[in-house]
């Protein structure tokens, strides 16, 4: 519940989300499910030119199963704010 | 995908917007389909109708037809919607029929193959 409610939290932002297939896709985070699955809109490919079937991909879903990293601006995060929310969800938990 | 309320809607991320429209599907290994969705669920389990496979080996494509399909949502990587202002492909691409392709797509493979098995003898012999 943590990272979705972080995720929230963060739609509107510009992301760049690594899958596990190696593909990057940077884009505005549109919105986040408890699945941390993703959809991203105005979306552009990292290394374009490798993955040609793309070219005209403006918007997509993303499964939250194949993510391997969300890639944030180094002040789009309140680092503080997250630390106390793990705490306290360790605490609950 | 959480059951969404009316205003929830904008929000979420159901692939409802997605419907009736011409999707890119991304499989787990690594093909492309193409089609129009008709219909999904909260595993992104999803129905393409008139679903083709777009077959991509160095410069040269082929779109293989491939009818009505269900797809097990655990092999979606990606699901992403086709803007029909944009072209699909960059224009240096070449259209190729179904065999032409399936001739590419041997010879891509011998060659990885090959490639590992030279790989796996290397490491064998413990080249630094």
């Amino acid at each position: 519940m943590l990272f979705f409610s972080y995720f929230k939290d963060l739609v509107g932002q510009e992301v760049t989300v690594e899958l596990k297939n190696d593909l990057a896709i940077r884009g505005t985070l549109h919105s986040v499910d408890q699945y941390l699955n993703i959809k991203l809109e105005n979306t552009k490919v990292v290394d374009q030119d490798k993955y040609p079937h793309m070219l005209s991909v403006r918007n997509c879903f993303i499964r939250g199963s194949v993510v391997r990293y969300v890639q944030l601006p180094k002040d789009g995060v309140d680092v503080d704010l997250l630390h106390d929310a793990a705490r306290r969800e360790a605490r609950g938990g | 995908m959480s059951w969404a309320g009316p205003e929830e809607i904008y929000l979420s991320t159901s692939l409802a917007s997605y419907l009736d429209r011409k999707l890119l599907v991304l499989l787990r290994d690594g093909r492309k389909l193409m089609g129009t969705l008709r219909s999904f669920d909260q595993f992104a389990n999803a129905v393409l109708e008139g679903a083709c496979e777009r077959v991509i080996v160095g410069e040269q494509y082929c779109d293989i037809p491939l009818g009505l399909y269900v797809i097990r949502g655990e092999n979606v990587v990606l699901i992403g919607e086709l803007d029909t202002e944009r072209e699909e492909l960059p224009p240096h691409m070449i259209p190729v029929s179904e065999a032409e392709i399936k001739r590419a797509q041997k010879v891509e493979r011998e060659a990885s193959e090959l490639r590992g098995t030279m790989r796996k003898r290397m490491e064998f012999l413990d080249f630094d």
